[in-house]
């Protein structure tokens, strides 16, 4: 047999539940049958989740992308010559040629979908592992400085400078400090912590070993929800090659620097996506929300001066270290500087992960990239930052993606979910479930969310029965004042925001005829 | 199934339920193998009931007197988080999406279809102790959405017929 053809079949979570586990069977077994000597590579994805499973084979002319691939497709593609990229009807061309993909700016996504994830030698064939050689070279204040003049903020949705809070942790003395990685990542309408654990692990563990060095912390952990078990699995495998290879351990790759990486389990609870919720999760106790101060970068995990950052963005500091501040601040608009890793959901034809620099519209991304609805009926409106960011009205849908110009609506840009809903929507209820949701997620240490998202519920109910609406309007208005003003952390203080944005830009919806009892 | 065994604390110094032998081994070696972690008591929760299917009473206190917890303590995690359960699920767990990505897509109408089918709110079992439902809020497959867990399984763009059908395929099975 002549050397294998390389073909690319993601093992990313979407595409596995889209059939992916089943074309990589095939394809081998195909291939054995006709006697071709076929490598499978298990990729990430590349974030066209429309096209998953997206089938890439390596060609002298670049990798030329087939799919959306049914296991039903294989002998046809191979009847057809598709290891050596001939036409077929799935035939996408280039994979690097997409439109979709073209457009944007993937600089923490830049190996997401093409490399190995669990091969340590393929991360760095593409540029993985520069950025901790430079870090290694450097004094901890010059890679602090690096990284606050890359205007990098955290990434999990508060945008706090991430220079500042390693800058804090490095100060304070201690024999002992954590880098911790939120990959909580509850938020509906988002994937990229997710996408990056299953696509490109290593950048992740790099990143952490390079905020070790900069802080003078030698053990990490990474907090992974219950919900991703693929995720689980495959940054697991990870962490083991990543040990293996020298990377991780009492000697980093013979620098006679040391970091350990543990990862750790999340059990379904929402609120541990909040910091000093998650801190306590790790330490075994109940996800109860910490009073602020003293911050983790002073008091931490165990007490301990701890540096907490969201995946995306630790997995963003090698490229960073590696191509330097003023590269990744050359990207993006204001103080929002380089790329943000949006997430393109719900009811969207192109749905999918869209790295674009700080910038870019509503309407470009779901009506450029997304193509509009699946269902094919008109946007009504758009989720932005989870289910504690605003209901986005279409009015609104040419104002630029950027911290501050959505703090300036009252909306949030949050870890970048953006969920579209069609016309079919019914914004009371949207607003309802908002309250329900905090609710069910409410660590239940302060009380106006405690027992605030349960009123809340309870006057959205009579509102839709059509008792009193004008008085519990008012009523839900004041809550929702309370809430924001008055909550421990961003669950009960953010909830409101969805509630608002449906009774300001939707108010016929809590209008119209009551259909049933309050319950 | 529900269990018949009532699910009131012991009284005071009334008798916790023992744990079946082969449970009780489960929650030992578990408990030798994870307790010297830091921040152990989660490990050993998902340990447990990753072999056991769930988390049963009898455990809580051979667990807090590992990791020095009182058994309050030990309740008060084991009841905070949603994914642990403190009861039998039935043979295969089906974790729905109710999140707001799925709702775009139909989850609401998908949610009633699955209680319908199953006979069962959020939280219980089909009566023929098949299918346990669990909602669960996001799973990270928010652009080919609805989607579910079935036994650890992601499934994508799930409309009432496929439910059925993975139902069905997970009955026979």
């Amino acid at each position: 047999m002549s050397e294998p053809v390389t073909v690319y079949v993601p093992r990313d979570a979407t595409a596995k539940a889209l059939g992916a586990e089943r074309i990589a069977a095939a394809i081998s077994a195909e291939a054995a049958r006709r006697n071709l000597a076929v490598r499978i590579v298990r990729n990430g994805s590349r974030g066209l989740f429309w096209l998953e499973p997206l089938v890439e084979v390596v060609t002298a002319t670049g990798r030329i992308g087939y799919g959306p691939v049914q296991a039903g497709d294989v002998t046809a593609l191979f009847d057809a010559g598709f290891l050596g990229g001939q036409p077929h009807a799935l035939r996408l061309g280039p994979v690097e040629d997409i439109p979709e993909l073209k457009r944007q700016e993937r600089l923490t996504f830049a190996r997401c979908g093409v490399v190995d994830p669990l091969d340590l030698a393929d991360y760095r064939a593409h540029g993985g592992l520069r950025g901790l050689a430079n870090a290694l070279a450097l004094s901890p204040d010059a890679i602090v400085r690096t990284l606050t003049e890359s205007g990098l903020r955290g990434r999990g949705g508060a945008a706090f400078p991430a220079g500042i809070k390693w800058k804090t942790a490095q100060a304070a003395q201690a024999d002992q400090k954590y880098i911790v990685c939120n990959a909580d990542e509850g938020d509906s309408g988002t994937f990229a912590d997710r996408m990056l654990l299953e696509g490109d692990p290593f950048a992740l563990i790099e990143g952490m070993i390079i905020a070790g060095l900069a802080v003078g912390a030698t053990m990490g952990y990474v907090y992974i929800r219950s919900e991703y078990p693929d995720a689980w699995r495959i940054f697991s495998a990870a962490l083991a090659a990543a040990r293996a290879g020298g990377l991780l351990g009492d000697d980093v790759l013979g620098s006679g620097r040391r970091f350990h990486l543990e990862a750790r389990l999340g059990a379904g609870a929402y609120i541990c996506g909040e910091e000093t919720s998650l801190l306590e999760s790790l330490e075994g106790k109940r996800g109860m929300v910490r009073f602020k101060p003293p911050l983790p970068a002073i008091k931490g995990l165990f007490g301990k001066p701890t540096v907490i950052n969201n995946l995306v963005t630790l997995a963003t500091v090698p490229a960073i270290l590696d191509h330097g501040a003023a590269w990744y601040a050359g990207y993006g608009m204001g103080r929002s500087r380089g790329t943000l890793p949006i997430q393109l959901a719900g009811n969207v034809r192109r749905g999918g992960l869209i790295e674009k620099a700080f910038g870019v519209t509503l309407r470009a991304l779901i009506e450029d990239f997304g193509g509009g609805t699946r269902s094919g009926r008109p946007v009504r409106t758009a989720q932005v930052g989870g289910p504690l960011g605003a209901y986005i009205p279409p009015s609104q849908f040419d104002i630029p993606l950027d911290y501050e110009a959505y703090a300036a609506i009252k909306g949030m840009v949050g870890h970048g979910g953006v969920v579209v809903f069609d016309d079919s929507v019914d914004m009371a209820r949207q607003a309802r479930f908002a309250m329900e949701f905090c609710a069910i997620e409410s660590c239940g240490k302060c009380t106006p969310c405690r027992i605030g998202s349960t009123r809340g519920v309870e006057v959205i109910d009579r509102m839709l029965a059509g008792v009193e609406r004008d008085r519990n309007e008012a009523l839900l208005r004041d809550l929702c004042d309370t809430m924001v003003s008055g909550s421990l952390c961003a669950l009960g203080g953010m909830a409101p925001f969805p509630v608002l944005s449906a009774l300001d830009h939707y108010p016929e919806d809590f209008r119209r005829p009551a259909t049933g009892k309050a319950t | 199934m529900k269990e018949s065994r009532a699910r009131t604390a012991p009284p005071h110094g009334g008798v916790v339920p023992a744990l079946p032998p082969e449970q009780g081994a489960v929650v030992r070696e578990v408990i030798v193998r994870l307790q010297q972690q830091p921040g152990a008591l989660l490990p050993i929760l998902h340990a447990v009931q990753d072999a056991v299917g769930y988390v049963p009473d009898g455990a809580v206190g051979p667990i807090a007197h590992a990791l020095n917890l009182s058994r309050a303590e030990v309740h008060g995690v084991l009841s905070f988080y949603h994914w642990f359960r403190r009861e039998p699920p039935g043979r295969h767990v089906l974790h729905l999406c109710r999140a707001e990505a799925c709702q775009a897509l139909g989850a609401t109408a998908l949610e009633e279809h699955a209680r319908r089918a199953l006979g069962t709110d959020f939280h219980g079992t089909s009566a023929d102790g098949a299918v346990t439902l669990e909602p669960v809020y996001c799973l990270g497959n928010c652009a080919c959405g609805p989607s579910l867990l079935l036994d650890g399984e992601l499934h994508a763009r799930v409309t009432p017929q496929r439910f059925d059908a993975l139902i069905a395929e997970a009955r026979k099975a």
